[in-house]
């Protein structure tokens, strides 16, 4: 079932920084609810994410703003994980900035940053996030629903994928001077993933700026994905009819999927996905890697008759 | 000064990674920085181990061999630490690691290169070395599969930038490549007379 009522939701399912996000700001949130609720969305997506406290289960706490903004992966920076923290606020500058919006819609356009953002009510999503090399962490992201972005934009009936796209200018981004990817990096969804309410477009961590290293200005944030789905400093967003040739999925098409949805039952070629490291455990501990992540009330419905050890 | 050295540069990884676990310096990730650092230094360490017979042939330096069975046996002490923290990473948890050990290429390959070091290990006494006579000899070219081994357990392991593997590839294959002038002659000495005996508590080269 896709709709339940938020007393429905596990406590463990998403745990909100409660040092960040006080009980104030809950009743906020539950106008968003309200909001999404009108819009169509179940009333549950708004209220999980404001799902309060962990007691049973599994602990969600957030990751701290030090291991978050340290250890990334943004080879734009260099592949090691800490070459972006160093590398990409000496180099990436996040302003100004400007978003083409364009492809099979009614109103494309190039939005200066804050003229993208502006109009949305900045929302607080914690999220878990999961990397393909089996580590996860937990983040509370500042952003927009991507839908709102979108809808903006007027696609038209043939829009059935999502293209988005990194900026490609090896100076702001000396990694892109090594061909370890094909640059620019490009990532897709299809049209029912990215008008999800889950997905978000994220500004900001910890009511902070996104630093450079975690993708300013403005990054993809696709929670039942794998991290490799959630592009960076995204300067391109493009409605197609075709799905869109993501980056990893060319570099090695049996390793990386289009759809890379969390998915513990199938294993990446070379290691097993059953578990992950949850950064910040601590010592030898390994958690149990949730179907989509543990959205998968939320999410599976889209996946519903689709073999998705096929469609990995 | 040579033993010195050795036992410097042997404990040195472990020095630095007791003072990162000390001081925080560890990654985010700190079983996955511990993993790669106690990897490299097996690789390291077995490719210094490799380097003493061709430094041997090249300098002339006899004495250079009196420091490869503790650069060896650093190597695999780095091997067990590393296995550990695998096993740690795991969880302890057999099923988990007995289907990685079967069906991951790259943790098979890491494993098999552990299993053939250890009798190497085990055999590099001097009392073992006298019981084996030539034996040894041929036993302990399984250094050569080990290294093999590990460094295409490295290459395996890696997502894209295969840089760092390839480096250690390249080493290793110079180093075997340095080898073959000395096979070839050994090659030529079989079918000649038999060579003279050779001097007591000289280890036959690798």
């Amino acid at each position: 079932m896709l709709i339940r009522r938020p007393d429905d939701i596990p406590s463990s399912e998403i745990t909100p920084e409660r040092d960040y996000l006080d009980r104030r700001r809950f009743l906020g949130l539950g106008a968003a609810a309200a909001a999404l609720a009108t819009l169509g969305a179940p009333a549950s997506l708004a209220a999980c994410t404001a799902a309060e406290g962990a007691q049973e289960g599994q602990a969600d706490p957030p990751n701290t703003w030090e291991e978050i903004t340290t250890y990334n992966n943004f080879y734009e920076f260099g592949t090691d994980k800490s070459d972006p923290a160093e590398n990409a606020p000496k180099t990436l500058r996040p302003r100004p900035w400007t978003v083409q919006v364009d492809g099979l819609c009614a109103r494309p356009g190039r939005y200066a940053f804050d003229d993208l953002v502006r109009p949305h009510r900045v929302q607080h999503r914690t999220y878990r996030f999961r990397c393909v090399e089996a580590w996860s962490m937990v983040i509370p992201w500042d952003g927009i629903p991507l839908r709102d972005v979108l809808a903006r934009a007027q696609p038209r009936p043939s829009a059935r994928f999502v293209e988005f796209t990194t900026l490609l200018d090896p100076v702001q981004m000396p990694g892109q001077r090594r061909q370890v990817l094909d640059w620019p990096y490009v990532e897709g969804l299809r049209m029912d993933e990215a008008m999800h309410p889950l997905t978000l477009l994220a500004t900001g961590i910890y009511g902070r700026a996104l630093p450079a290293q975690n993708g300013a200005p403005l990054r993809l944030v696709v929670p039942w994905k794998y991290g490799f789905k959630n592009i960076k400093s995204i300067v391109r967003i493009r409605f197609t009819a075709e799905q869109p040739k993501s980056t990893w999925n060319v570099s090695a098409p049996d390793e990386y999927g289009f759809y890379a949805n969390v998915n513990p039952q199938v294993d990446h070629p070379r290691w097993s996905q059953a578990r992950e490291r949850r950064i910040g455990d601590g010592w030898f501990r390994r958690r149990d890697t949730l179907p989509f992540n543990g959205y998968a009330e939320q999410v599976a419905g889209m996946y519903r008759g689709m073999d998705l050890r096929r469609f990995f | 000064m040579l033993k010195p050295a050795v036992w410097i540069g042997g404990l040195l990884p472990l020095a630095l990674l007791v003072l990162a676990g000390a001081t925080g310096g560890l990654e985010a990730d700190p079983v996955k920085d511990l993993t790669h650092r106690t990897g490299k230094a097996v690789l390291v360490l077995l490719l210094c181990t490799l380097a003493v017979t061709p430094v041997r042939r090249l300098t002339g330096w006899n004495g250079v061999i009196a420091a490869r069975r503790p650069l060896g046996l650093f190597a695999y002490f780095y091997a067990c630490l590393h296995f550990f923290v695998y096993l740690g990473d795991q969880g302890f948890a057999p099923g988990y690691i007995v289907e990685d050990v079967l069906e991951r290429p790259y943790v098979t390959a890491g494993f098999t290169a552990l299993v053939l070091l250890t009798p190497l290990a085990v055999t590099s006494t001097k009392g073992w070395i006298r019981r084996l006579g030539k034996r040894w000899t041929v036993l302990h070219r399984l250094v050569y599969a080990a290294a093999v081994l590990g460094v295409v357990h490295f290459l395996w392991s890696v997502k894209k930038d295969v840089r760092e593997p390839l480096l250690y590839a390249a080493v290793l294959a110079l180093l075997l490549a340095l080898r073959i002038p000395g096979w070839l002659q050994a090659r030529k000495k079989k079918t000649a007379p038999r060579p003279p005996v050779r001097v007591r508590g000289d280890a036959p080269a690798v």
